[in-house]
């Protein structure tokens, strides 16, 4: 074979290769496209501003407005936060530094099974155990901002955890040597030493498992309670922006429907920003 | 400095419990969760509950439909990511510098890795429902699945490739092949292993999703005959029968039937990796 056709096949398969590579691309645009073509015209119509603080959610009577699932969003996202990351922190910490390697070896594939559980038998869990707990102790039907934030909190802990070790590996070993030679106990070099090193690791582990809290659907329609009111306290039902979509996209028809679509921007918007946050933040780490 | 050191020795004390004690949480977690839905309803599951259809919306009967319907929407969205996914890999790892382009992909691999599966599912009623004209079936609900998996083949196999020594190229190369003559016969045999747990991975996470199947493959209880057809997921009849509360006793045995599954699953890549490792090390020693 000559060596020209030689290279030609070769240049040939290098832009086929690119051709797959951008599939990916392509549906990032195409979702982007899609919903924005389906949601669009719905937001000029009803005004932006009327849709993201409008505070009376009826498609019935036309009011579309999701200030209560943006707030409902929040609260239930912060809840999984405050009591999932401290955990997950300490776990990462328990695995990159002190567990033995047979602990560690234990502790690994629990990890990724709670990472494989399936959301909806999570959410099956949460519905007979956490919102039946919540609800013998307060005396509340149960389906709450807190159930949610506790089924979140465990459904997050893979992410974090796994993100956090990485980066706490990733602490140079000399700086932790140094450390301890100048006499820091173990524990101040974890503190003093490692954990700012690991910092912008920790950071992005933290949005990231923020991502999958705010884009997680099923095991929160399950427990939530899916009222689409401002919530007062914990023990309130919330609906989040997820669960809007997933509760009301079977029936709904016309500005309905936009109005879902329309949903599904701000998330898609939402998830974006926090993702080009972590990749900023992962920039910074490697320069 | 006799105080200092005290509270310095409570703090580390403190610290220690805190750890142990979030690790403790964990466990329990998942054992809580594996125990409660696994003793309700291991029991329940038998030949007749896997093989037959289910009778009274669900009450009672079997999940066959399900089954199946599962296992084709998993293996149209493996048919369609895996080439996609692995080919992608082939070319962040091997070919792509640090141009804009591979920025772009990367970026796009991330935010689908991050979009929220009932965006998936939002667009895959939007464009392959309604725009492509597919309806609920399980070609829209396989392709919604393919798009959602491919960030994890991508990664997965992308790492796997990197991590192929660097030497084995080289010897190619040196040996004459051009460069795709050693992606080919040289690089992606030897990360086969890694390759393979990133498809694991993908269809361990089809198996489960629900958000994204509702919207785009219907929940049919019938029998699918054709890939036009809609299907009912495990993980969705699970969804409808707990939350329309059909039979709690049916939802713990289909979720005792999702648990299973996916314990074989990670049961085989775990197993999968530890091979890639000794082999490794075997590679390594000579």
């Amino acid at each position: 074979m000559g060596d020209a056709v030689r290279r030609r096949i070769e240049w040939l398969i290098e832009k086929s290769l690119l051709l797959s590579a951008i599939v990916g691309t392509l549906i990032v645009m195409l979702i982007a496209v899609f919903t924005f073509l389906e949601g669009f015209p719905f937001l000029a119509k009803y005004g932006i501003t009327s849709f993201i603080t409008g505070k009376v959610w009826d498609p019935a009577y036309g009011e579309f407005g999701i200030l209560s699932m943006i707030i409902g969003t929040f609260y239930v996202t912060i809840g999984a936060l405050i009591i999932g990351v401290p955990i997950a922190v300490a776990c990462a910490i328990f695995l990159a530094e002190m567990a033995p390697q047979p602990l560690a070896r234990l502790f690994r594939p629990i990890i990724e099974l709670l990472a494989g559980i399936p959301t909806v038998v999570y959410g099956f869990f949460g519905l007979i155990v956490i919102v039946g707990f919540i609800k013998s102790h307060f005396d509340v039907p149960g389906f709450s901002i807190l159930a949610a934030s506790i089924m979140l909190a465990i459904m997050i802990l893979p992410t974090v955890i796994n993100i956090s070790e990485d980066a706490i590996r990733a602490v140079p070993k000399q700086y932790k040597e140094g450390s301890l030679a100048l006499g820091a106990t173990h524990w101040q070099t974890i503190r003093y030493v490692i954990l700012p090193g690991a910092r912008s690791g920790l950071i992005s582990a933290i949005f990231l498992g923020m991502g999958r809290a705010i884009g997680e659907t099923m095991a929160v329609i399950m427990v939530a309670g899916n009222t689409a009111l401002i919530p007062t306290s914990m023990l309130d039902p919330v609906r989040t922006l997820t669960i809007n979509i997933a509760l009301e996209m079977g029936y709904a028809y016309g500005d309905h429907s936009s109005s879902l679509f329309a949903t599904g921007i701000v998330l898609f918007v939402l998830i974006i920003c926090l993702n080009a946050l972590v990749t900023r933040l992962k920039r910074r780490v490697t320069e | 400095m006799k105080m200092q050191r005290r509270s310095l020795r409570i703090e580390e004390t403190l610290v220690k419990a805190f750890i142990y004690f979030s690790v403790i949480c964990v466990v329990f977690a998942l054992f809580n969760i594996l125990w409660h839905i696994l003793s309700h309803g291991v029991g329940l599951i038998t030949w007749e509950f896997i093989s037959s259809y289910p009778r009274d919306m669900g009450r009672a009967g079997g999940i066959l439909p399900s089954i199946v319907g599962t296992a084709c929407l998993v293996a149209l969205a493996v048919a369609v990511a895996a080439p996609i996914g692995i080919l992608t890999a082939t070319y962040l790892a091997e070919y792509a510098g640090k141009s804009g382009v591979m920025r772009a992909v990367r970026f796009s691999i991330d935010t689908l890795a991050g979009v929220p599966s009932i965006v998936f599912g939002l667009f895959g009623f939007a464009f392959l429902v309604i725009f492509c004209g597919f309806r609920w079936s399980i070609l829209s609900g396989g392709l919604t699945l393919a798009f959602m998996i491919l960030p994890v083949i991508v990664r997965t196999s992308e790492e796997a490739i990197k991590s192929v020594p660097y030497e084995y190229r080289e010897c190619s190369l040196a040996l004459g092949a051009t460069k795709w003559q050693t992606v080919a016969r040289v690089v992606l045999p030897a990360a086969a292993p890694g390759i393979v747990t990133g498809i694991i991975l993908g269809i361990g996470r089809s198996v489960g999703e629900t958000a994204a199947i509702m919207l785009t493959a219907g929940s049919s209880l019938g029998l699918p005959t054709s890939i036009m057809d809609p299907v009912r997921s495990l993980s969705l009849h699970l969804y409808i029968l707990v939350s329309e509360g059909v039979s709690f006793e049916m939802g713990y045995a289909t979720a005792s039937v999702l648990i299973i599954l996916i314990f074989c699953v990670n049961l085989i890549t775990n197993l999968l990796v530890r091979y890639m490792i000794t082999k490794r090390m075997g590679a390594g020693a000579h």
